[in-house]
């Protein structure tokens, strides 16, 4: 299930310099560990040592704060748009 | 030259170049400013301060851009009022009013733009951009336009209409996004990466949050050299309140004043109140919320220094109260009748949370206490449609004035 990763600046050196990225998983859990196959690395930025999301990484599916979803837990579809973006702007 | 030295990860110390970054590449934790403190003791006193010009820039040691070079529309050095009237009306002896509302754009945001800007212009950047409720994008086109730069301003597309006009006049680029706040912000978080535009508060966030400090310097300056307190300052972001309490650090480690035991209390709108829930909670995690208040300029759902505002909370023994729409404008009506000063929603939610932090025992009365009032009213007149005392419309004579007058005042004698 192929869903499209875009991903920001500061994760670019791990992707290549590619700023939106294809990869599949079914729930947002299993598409980090799918990016971390494909870039190594990734995890450990995204996820803190107790396996949940950092707290200066957002993370978006379809425009919608997964915070207000199911977190890692929320389901992914076919062509969903998720959206990492940090956490540490405006105001 | 500045006595900046490096940017600084928050979270875990790494440090880079004084470029436009904003987020650790590594934790993406916020990236702050450090500065050399020994060149900053050295070159600052009481005296060079109050030497210094009647702006912001009197504490030009302790900003990260080249004061020499400033982009000056005469933002900060703004008054400092004994509330008397309105202490009296909650309850409190020393209260004092931060008053924000001068500012040459009328919020507060001209401080974190002046230096902003000035990063900017001094990085070669031409263009300014931001994500804004509406006062940030008036400050942006404000100084934009005096800088000779170009603005792209991005704001909901909902805002009161004087926040708009606001920012047009300057004339910007200015975008109106069908969504809220933190979908503007999200958007520019993402448009960063692909513009080579300074965004202030994205970008070259950790320069523009430094402007804040000085609504700190002044008060503590204006106080006679000392720090406050307490202090009860509105929270959208969370920049300012955590910045202010960095500002009286400042001064202290800089020798200008003992070291602060300021407790640091905040303001929401219970139409979006992250922080105050999750204080009320006792959790030092915030969940978002979409925000419902007519305070828009505090209208922020995700904040982006949530976080630090908790842990400042917690720290200095403050508390964070949240009030309703209709105390909100009821604070903008009381500010205004017993200081003469005509605030914003968000003012309205600061007096209101002043009231409300006092009856709930947090503010002692005999603390001196400074609540800042953030923005000038005219920018957000909608909620107080109907909300105050008509005029008497009479016709040019002395009786059509008496009739109308003594509907109001039957007893007073007419000589």
């Amino acid at each position: 299930m192929p869903v499209t990763v875009r991903i920001p600046q500061p994760l670019r050196n791990l992707t290549g310099d590619k700023s939106t990225v294809s990869a599949a998983g079914s729930t947002l859990s299993t598409l980090v560990s799918e990016l971390e196959s494909a870039y190594p690395g990734i995890r450990e930025r995204l996820l803190d040592d107790a396996g949940d999301l950092r707290r200066f990484v957002n993370v978006y599916v379809n425009g919608d704060d997964v915070r207000f979803l199911d977190g890692l837990a929320t389901t992914l579809k076919d062509g969903d748009e998720v959206s990492i973006v940090p956490a540490v702007a405006g105001g | 030259m500045s006595n900046a030295k490096s940017l600084r990860c928050r979270e875990c110390h790494r440090e880079y170049p004084l470029a436009a970054l904003h987020v650790c590449e590594f934790c993406f934790g916020p990236l702050e400013v450090a500065y050399d403190y020994d060149a900053i003791r050295r070159s600052v006193s009481r005296t060079t301060v109050a030497n210094g010009p009647a702006s912001l820039w009197r504490y030009r040691d302790f900003l990260p851009c080249d004061p020499d070079a400033a982009v000056d529309i005469g933002a900060g050095f703004t008054p400092l009022i004994h509330a008397r009237n309105l202490g009296k009306a909650l309850g409190l002896r020393r209260l004092y009013i931060k008053n924000d509302t001068v500012n040459p754009t009328w919020s507060f945001k001209d401080r974190v733009v002046a230096v902003a800007s000035t990063r900017a212009r001094e990085l070669g950047f031409t263009r300014l951009a931001c994500a804004s409720t509406g006062n940030l994008a008036n400050s942006v086109s404000a100084h934009a336009a005096a800088a000779a730069m170009e603005a792209v301003v991005f704001i909901p597309h909902d805002l009161e209409a004087n926040k708009v006009l606001g920012s047009s006049v300057y004339g910007p680029t200015l975008v109106k996004v069908r969504g809220n706040y933190d979908a503007v912000n999200r958007l520019c978080a993402e448009l960063a990466g692909a513009y080579g535009w300074a965004f202030v508060n994205v970008n070259v966030r950790p320069y523009y949050s430094e402007g804040s400090k000085t609504l700190g310097f002044e008060v503590a300056e204006q106080l006679g050299w000392r720090a406050p307190d307490h202090c009860v300052v509105p929270i959208a972001s969370g920049s300012l309140f955590v910045k202010i309490r960095k500002g009286l650090d400042e001064l202290a480690q800089a020798g200008l004043i003992d070291e602060p035991k300021t407790r640091m209390s905040g303001a929401q709108a219970a139409g979006c109140s992250p922080v105050a829930t999750a204080w009320a909670e006792g959790s030092m995690n915030f969940r978002p919320q979409r925000p419902n208040t007519i305070a828009k300029s505090l209208a922020i759902g995700n904040p982006a220094d949530g976080y630090y505002s908790l842990v400042q909370l917690r720290d200095t023994d403050g508390a964070c109260a949240s009030v309703t729409d209709d105390e909100i404008v009821a604070g903008m009506k009381l500010l205004a009748e017993t200081e003469g000063v005509f605030a914003e929603t968000a003012g309205g939610v600061t007096v209101a949370s002043l009231r409300q932090l006092t009856a709930a025992g947090h503010i002692q009365p005999d603390e001196l206490t400074v609540a800042f009032i953030t923005g000038a009213g005219f920018k957000t007149v909608e909620p107080l449609e109907g909300a105050l005392r008509p005029a008497l419309e009479i016709d040019p004579t002395v009786e059509s004035f008496q009739d109308a007058y003594r509907t109001l005042q039957p007893t007073e004698a007419v000589a």
